[in-house]
């Protein structure tokens, strides 16, 4: 693969660019892989890439229905964090944090992490005995947080209005190595890495069959003909439910929709991220110049990537209400995400109930801060069937009661 | 914004008159039901992408639940029926059969 | 140069000139003209810079799909930025700036990327400003930033207000172009009710400029009838300057008015949001023209064919003197004619169509125009603005034929209808091939509830081009007849989509397709070859079409570049998707009037006034406010509650506890009923009688507490906390509604019915007595009990209960008493040294005394027997919501985290939210955690900090000293102790 830099850059301008290659390869499908993965968003693709990396596993597949990165992936509000409070989940977003960190140099490819900081406004005391709790938590699991007051948020923010008549601003849990990253490139930077280790990206390439022998994985039915593997990682975000049924099993999970939509383009005026949620809705300007909006969710089941009018109409209400000046910006576009959605809505990283069948699912709204240490997970427990950053989110945690309950502290959207 | 009709109330009225509450027909397993079972009464959903019977409280009305047939791809609602039902009414399942054919 | 015209504007009024300003400039139009006719009549081009070389760039439009020239309008808090000069209509005063340049727009040392532009090809900060890493936060993402984002930030909050309204009607027609006039006039016929929003101010569309014959008049006076037609009808509304925005889900629509936007006087509401629901919407909303993808059709100068015609004949604006049109289809032939009638020069058409006889063409011909078929352009040449055009062959290279001397060129590459509306909840498209274009597949609609289609496309929308074919389909859409008018035959279109066909690199990198935000052939060329063969990967890495014309002009022209680039035909690349709004859409708009203290519904408890206006520091629970504290002057908070909690346990307080919910159940089944949803017994509870009770989840969680009363044989009164009055009212309903529906129980919530206070303290009594009316001693009313009676001449409900170890009642009274009764008590109270407290005083008192608060012991993962609370589960009963979850492995694990109390070893207080340290690191590297503070608080009491907490086996450790977490700080220890720190024998309550 070749390297990209400014160099590159300079050399093949001299002769208009024509001399790129393609970000990653297309080929026909072999007949079979050690390792299929279902599914060519960020966590499909750091999973593969992982299995690579760190397991020499390259013997693999990632297959994608429709186009690569093009579901939550590229539908997200992009933002970078690991502020969560119990420990299992604190261990993953960091890990992903980190590796998040690096990510350019990695992969070389620029996904524009910018470590700008995050805060999470606290508006009610419950809210600041739940934030404190999250930072004395953080300060063990290797996470640095800070719980800082209302005056240094609105130094970090000063487009912040924190003397709202309804909810003033009474301090924030402030990470400030969070902050977002270049959603598509994420994806399109494993996507590359992984050709580069010879793995084969099939888009448009639909699974409509999991084959199995004695409860064992066989291989996958496909649109483009069989392919046969020995283990399958199932990895759909959205569509979750759908692959496990063709697996024979079902899943603690319902899938809704996730709205978000950005503004016009304006001169930076915002440097960190910021959530509330309180007042439900979260911002940040990219580095286009939008600033980035996310809210609630639809609480019915939903698979049209559309919601309603209602949750823009709450979500842009709040964060009028948290940063005035945005009243005379405009609504440049909003779409939505299927979400999946578990019973203590985190996520599923586990083995499933058919031998050599791995499941990643039900991120719920939070799946893209987690791509690198999902992945990262994922490829240890595919390769060596436990990885401690994985353990506690198996399947079996719902039968035993063990949940992983992020919205304890302070009813924290992911 | 969807639109679902009340059939407790005879209204037709816009999803923020409504409270979503999950997929219908559950059976409750307590104290005397195994692991299992009980797993599946609390967290197992079909999740179906297509039809699914589900529950809805018309929360900022009659606050009387009520149950719906809908498409969770196309958002085609086949109908609305009593919250004190077991299974999906006759004419309901009738009137999905219709739908879908066409 | 552009210029106004002697004569002419059609939408302008000559007699009323308008003062504006422009980057400071003084200049003048006329009412009617849109900011972007003005500024062309006053001889300015230039507008804009583009996103990311920083070319000079002037209107390539006259409506909403312009691309180049945004502006900032207003100052201060009624600034806007990125608004559409092609849509703002002129008002006296309007200042508006140029965005995006610096130091101005005449010279912007931005144009330096301009000149780098090779080596910025699309995607390039992919491949670049890695190294060294620090280096993309601290300098080139700044750097980016900085020069991205078009117009500045707002700096204040917003001046104007904003305002909805619901409408309902059988047909919503939106665009007031003659084809949704057709559509709305046979609507009207047919006796329907009809709404008919229009974006412009003025109805009637392109025909109105273009002019035909309708029904044998001029289509201004057709337009004119109609429009006088339908605003005759009772049952028609017609809304001017109001945008179709999105449509969603079920046949919702959002459609936008502007209110104050095109005038001086900005008092009211500056917009209105119309939220319609329709039997059926007419999206009638146009077409737009496609630029032409030459080298340099980014030049000040090179407009829209139509455009031109939109300037000349609707604002008496001419754009240049001689122009050249460019075009492959006929309806660039109208400029020419408009051109030739204002007595402007077109020195040359060329058409890339090999030979067309048409009649138009033929006129223009006749005109003596020279028409030159088969050739398009090779370059423009100019900077700042068009200087000439040199020809090529369509068909060639791109080697000059000739050079012509031209200040402008119009083009036209095609119509696209507006299918917005018609998409965004799902309508499918079907590619026309002869037309050249994606238009609405009348077979595959928007789906609605009854899984019908529910928008249906009238005239251009549908891809309609002629006036009779635009009138036909208008009126075949609605089912009406359609007015008459000649059929004029047109020649068929050729696609283009590069000129000249074989163009080389060179000139495809200067070839734009998405003006805004820079995007070139080269770079969709680039993508593909890069692999990103997706419409939307290509559109994701170019940035195609999501600039804030959203794609407008760009879409179409950009994937048939991919499709052509990857040797697919056009639909088989397909589109993007349309999301809504059509155009940006103003956010305040959308968030309405809840702003400041109308953001959210507020609650006020019967005392809110009272406490109001004796200094209550408030806290928002929920949509309630509750007093905190009552501090006094030069009182801290933390002092006013502690004087608060002391007074109240050597005196008198009194706390509003009318925010407790109050949820009476009654019913034959009742006893029964409340037997499942709590974890003790209620049925067995005798009349007069309180108990306290819990609430848990199908998890076995706890949800919920709070004291029950009996009130007879049917009938109890549940508390619930605050937050879960109405949580628990729904959650009593669901499971009587939908699991246990023959049961027979009725639930009412009273929360607000009752005001409720909290008398407290040794001297209850006292002031009850004091008041007098009933029999308040604790014979007749002993601890957990409860009585009716007057108290002070008001009927009251009594009951004796205590959430803070003193001697303590609560008085329930109809809520319309409530305030009457405080004053009676806080009177009579004096006395007796009463103060009011708030709820961190109560939240102290009832930790001094280890009761646990929902929300602060439990969190959602905490069962009742992780905080001692056995006692208050039946071993009896063989079913309570919760008890199977509760029987789950992770529940009884032996060192499941459990209530104690907890005791500093230096007497300060644990910091909430504290974790216990444990022993060594778990696999994953985080220290190992044994437990957490879940209540601390600094005890004026017993003057020191005292804390609950939940710690592994922690009621095995009594006396273990462990240490917490401090932020900042060396950990602090604390001793395991009994969680009641005061009269644990419970000797004050019981007086």
């Amino acid at each position: 693969m070749r390297r990209f830099s400014a160099f590159a850059i300079a050399r093949e301008a001299l002769r208009h660019h024509e001399g790129w290659g393609r970000t990653w390869a297309k080929r026909p499908p072999k007949a079979r892989y050690d390792v299929v993965i279902v599914g060519a968003g960020g966590h499909g693709l750091a999973t593969a890439h992982y299995l690579g990396k760190n397991f020499g596993i390259t013997n693999v597949a990632i297959l994608e229905k429709g186009w690569l990165g093009g579901g939550n992936t590229g539908r997200n509000t992009t933002i970078i964090r690991s502020n969560y409070l119990q420990d299992p989940s604190a261990a993953l977003y960091e890990k992903a944090r980190s590796l998040y960190e690096t990510m350019s140099q990695d992969l070389n490819y620029n996904v524009m992490f910018s470590p700008r900081g995050v805060i999470m406004l606290a508006q009610t005391h419950h809210e600041v005995r739940g934030y404190k709790r999250t930072a004395h938590a953080n300060s063990l699991q290797g996470v640095q947080t800070e719980w800082i007051g209302p005056e240094r948020v609105k130094e970090l923010c000063p487009i912040m209005n924190i003397e709202g008549p309804r909810y003033p601003v009474l301090g924030g849990l402030w990470q400030a190595r969070g902050g977002t990253a270049r959603h598509d490139a994420v994806a399109w930077a494993y996507a590359r890495a992984c050709t580069d280790m010879g793995m084969d990206i099939l888009q448009t390439c639909e699974v409509t069959g999991i084959r199995r022998d004695g409860g064992r994985v066989t291989g996958v039915e496909t649109n483009l003909g069989e392919i046969g593997c020995d283990k399958l990682g199932i990895v759909v975000a959205g569509h979750s439910g759908v692959l496990a049924e063709m697996a024979g099993f079902r899943l603690p999970l319902e899938s809704v929709a996730l709205q978000a939509l950005v503004s016009e383009p304006i001169k930076p005026c915002m440097d960190v991220v910021v959530m509330a949620n309180t007042v439900h809705g979260y911002m940040s300007q990219s580095d286009k110049g939008e600033m980035v909006i996310g809210g609630g969710t639809d609480g019915y089941n939903n698979y049209t990537q559309r919601g309603s009018f209602h949750h823009i109409e709450e979500t842009l209400r709040a964060l009028v209400e948290t940063f005035p000046m945005i009243s005379r910006l405009k609504m440049l576009r909003q779409w939505g995400g299927i979400v999946d959605v578990t019973g203590d809505r985190s996520p599923i990283l586990s083995k499933t109930p058919v031998e050599g069948v791995f499941i990643n699912c039900g991120w719920g709204t939070g799946g893209f801060k987690a791509i690198p240490g999902s992945g990262w997970g994922m490829a240890e427990l595919m390769a060596k069937g436990h990885s401690p950053l994985t353990e506690a989110f198996g399947l079996e945690r719902f039968r035993e009661g063990r949940f992983i309950d992020e919205s304890v502290a302070a009813g924290v959207a992911h | 914004m969807l639109l679902l009709t009340c059939p407790n109330c005879g209204l037709t009225v816009e999803e923020t008159e409504l409270a979503p509450g999950g997929e219908a027909h559950l059976t409750r397993f307590g104290p005397a039901s195994g692991d299992a079972e009980f797993e599946a009464y609390l967290f197992l959903r079909d999740n179906a992408k297509g039809v699914h019977f589900e529950r809805w409280c018309h929360a900022y009305g009659c606050g009387k639940w009520f149950l719906a047939a809908r498409d969770t791809a196309t958002l085609q609602v086949f109908g609305t029926y009593s919250a004190q039902t077991k299974e999906p009414p006759a004419e309901i399942l009738e009137s999905i059969a219709k739908g879908r054919a066409t | 140069m552009s210029r106004r015209l002697k004569t002419g504007g059609r939408l302008i009024d000559r007699d009323r000139p308008v003062e504006f300003t422009f980057d400071g400039k003084a200049l003048r139009g006329y009412a009617g003209d849109t900011l972007a006719s003005a500024l062309l009549a006053n001889g300015q081009r230039v507008m804009g810079r583009s996103f990311k070389y920083h070319r000079p760039r002037s209107v390539v439009a006259a409506g909403p799909e312009e691309p180049n020239a945004l502006m900032e309008i207003g100052t201060g808090a009624r600034f806007e930025p990125n608004q559409r000069a092609t849509v703002q209509p002129l008002w006296e005063g309007l200042s508006a700036r140029s965005q995006n340049a610096w130091p101005s727009l005449a010279f912007d040392v931005g144009r330096v990327n301009d000149l780098a532009s090779r080596f910025l090809p699309a995607g390039f900060y992919y491949k670049t400003f890695m190294a060294p890493r620090p280096a993309w936060k601290h300098v080139f993402e700044p750097f980016i930033r900085k020069a991205a984002g078009l117009g500045s930030a707002p700096t204040e909050a917003d001046a104007d207000r904003y305002e909805f309204k619901y409408a309902f009607c059988d047909t919503l027609v939106v665009g007031g172009g003659i084809a949704g006039l057709t559509a709305a006039l046979a609507a009207m016929r047919a006796g329907e009710r009809v709404i008919l929003v229009e974006s412009r101010a003025t109805l009637g569309g392109r025909a109105a400029t273009d002019g035909a014959e309708i029904d044998g008049k001029a289509a201004e006076d057709w337009i004119k009838n109609a429009v006088e037609a339908l605003e005759k009808s009772e049952s028609v509304t017609l809304v001017a300057r109001c945008e179709g925005s999105g449509v969603y889900d079920h046949g919702y629509v959002i459609c936008t008015e502007d209110l104050t936007g095109f005038k001086a006087d900005k008092s009211g509401p500056r917009e209105r949001v119309w939220r319609i629901r329709a039997g059926r919407v007419i999206a009638a909303t146009g077409a737009i023209e496609r630029p032409l993808s030459f080298a340099g059709n980014d030049i000040p100068g090179v407009m829209l064919a139509s455009a031109v015609r939109d300037y000349l004949l609707d604002y008496g604006v001419s754009p240049g003197e001689r122009t050249v049109i460019v075009t492959n289809n006929d309806d660039a032939y109208r400029t020419a004619k408009a051109l030739l009638e204002a007595g402007l020069r077109v020195p040359a058409i060329l058409d890339v169509r090999p030979e067309v006889n048409s009649p138009i063409v033929r006129d223009i011909k006749d005109l003596g125009v020279k028409v030159h078929m088969g050739r398009g352009i090779a370059r423009v040449h100019g900077n700042d603005a068009v200087t000439g055009v040199s020809v090529c062959l369509q068909a060639g290279d791109g080697a000059v034929m000739q050079e012509i001397r031209c200040d402008a060129v119009a083009m036209s590459g095609g119509w696209s209808p507006v299918v917005h509306l018609w998409s965004h909840c799902g309508g499918k498209l079907l590619w026309d091939a002869e037309r050249a274009m994606f238009r609405p597949d009348p077979a595959r609609p928007p789906t609605g509830a009854d899984g019908e289609g529910f928008v249906k496309t009238a005239g251009a929308a549908s891809g309609a081009l002629t006036t009779a074919e635009v009138l036909a389909d208008a009126a075949e859409t609605v089912g009406g007849d359609a007015p008459s008018t000649a059929v004029v035959e047109e020649a068929p279109i050729r696609p283009v989509w590069v000129m000249p066909e074989g163009a080389g690199p060179k000139l495809r990198a200067k070839m734009w397709l998405d003006y805004q935000n820079d995007v070139k052939v080269s770079d969709v060329r680039l993508a593909a070859q890069e692999g990103f063969e997706s419409v939307e990967h290509a559109k994701r890495y170019t940035t195609l079409g999501m600039a804030t014309d959203q794609g407008k002009l760009s879409n179409i022209n950009g994937l048939a570049v991919l499709a052509d680039r990857l040797d697919r035909t056009i639909p088989e690349v397909g589109t993007t998707t349309f999301r809504p709004p059509y155009t940006p859409t103003t956010i305040g708009a959308l968030a309405g009037e809840a702003r400041g203290e109308t953001f959210q519904p507020l609650r006020r408890t019967p005392m809110h006034d009272w406490a109001e206006t004796h200094g209550a520091y408030w806290e928002p629970v929920g949509h309630w406010r509750r007093a905190y504290c009552f501090p006094r002057a030069g009182e801290s908070h933390a002092d006013a509650v502690s004087r608060e909690v002391k007074n109240t346990r050597e005196h008198l307080g009194m706390l509003d506890a009318s925010t407790l919910g109050k949820l009476l159940v009654r019913g034959p089944d009742a006893g029964r009923f409340l037997d499942m949803l709590y974890t003790n017994m209620m049925s067995t509870l005798k009349p007069g009688r309180c108990r306290y009770g819990l609430m848990c989840d199908e998890n076995g969680f706890l949800i919920d507490d709070g004291v029950v009363a009996r009130i007879d044989e049917q009938t109890w009164l549940c508390h619930t906390t605050t937050g879960g009055a109405d949580r628990i009212h729904g959650w009593m309903e669901d499971w009587l509604q939908c699991e246990w529906w023959d049961w027979k129980v009725h639930v009412v919530n009273l929360t607000e019915q009752f005001a409720q206070i909290a008398v407290v303290g040794p001297n209850a009594r006292r002031v009850l007595e004091k008041l007098g009316g009933m029999d308040v001693s604790a014979e007749a009313l002993p601890f957990m009990a409860w009585a009716d009676g007057t108290l002070g001449g008001v009927d009251v409900r009594l009951y004796r209960i205590s959430f803070s170890g003193e001697l303590s009642y609560e008085i329930a009274v109809p809520a319309s008493r409530g305030a009457a009764l405080w004053s009676a008590l806080m009177e009579a109270g004096a006395d007796f040294d009463v103060m009011p407290y708030g709820t961190e005083a109560l939240h102290i008192m009832r930790a001094e005394k280890g009761f646990i608060m929902i929300g602060d012991e439990t969190d959602g993962t905490v069962v009742p027997q992780d905080l001692g609370l056995d006692w208050a589960i039946s071993k009896k009963k063989d079913d309570y919501l919760g008890k199977r979850g509760q029987m789950r492995s992770e529940f009884h694990k032996p060192d499941r985290w459990k209530l104690v109390g907890l005791e500093t070893l230096d007497g300060t207080a644990l910091e909430d939210g504290a974790y216990a340290i444990g022993e060594g690191t778990n696999a994953n590297g985080q220290t190992v955690v044994q437990g957490r503070v879940t209540s601390t608080y600094h005890s004026p009491t017993l003057d020191r900090g005292i804390a609950m907490g939940l710690v592994a086996r922690g009621p095995e450790r009594m006396g273990e000293v462990i240490r917490f977490t401090r932020i900042g700080q060396e950990p602090q220890e604390a001793r395991i102790v009994s969680p009641v720190f005061f009269d644990p024998e419970g000797e004050k309550a019981n007086v």
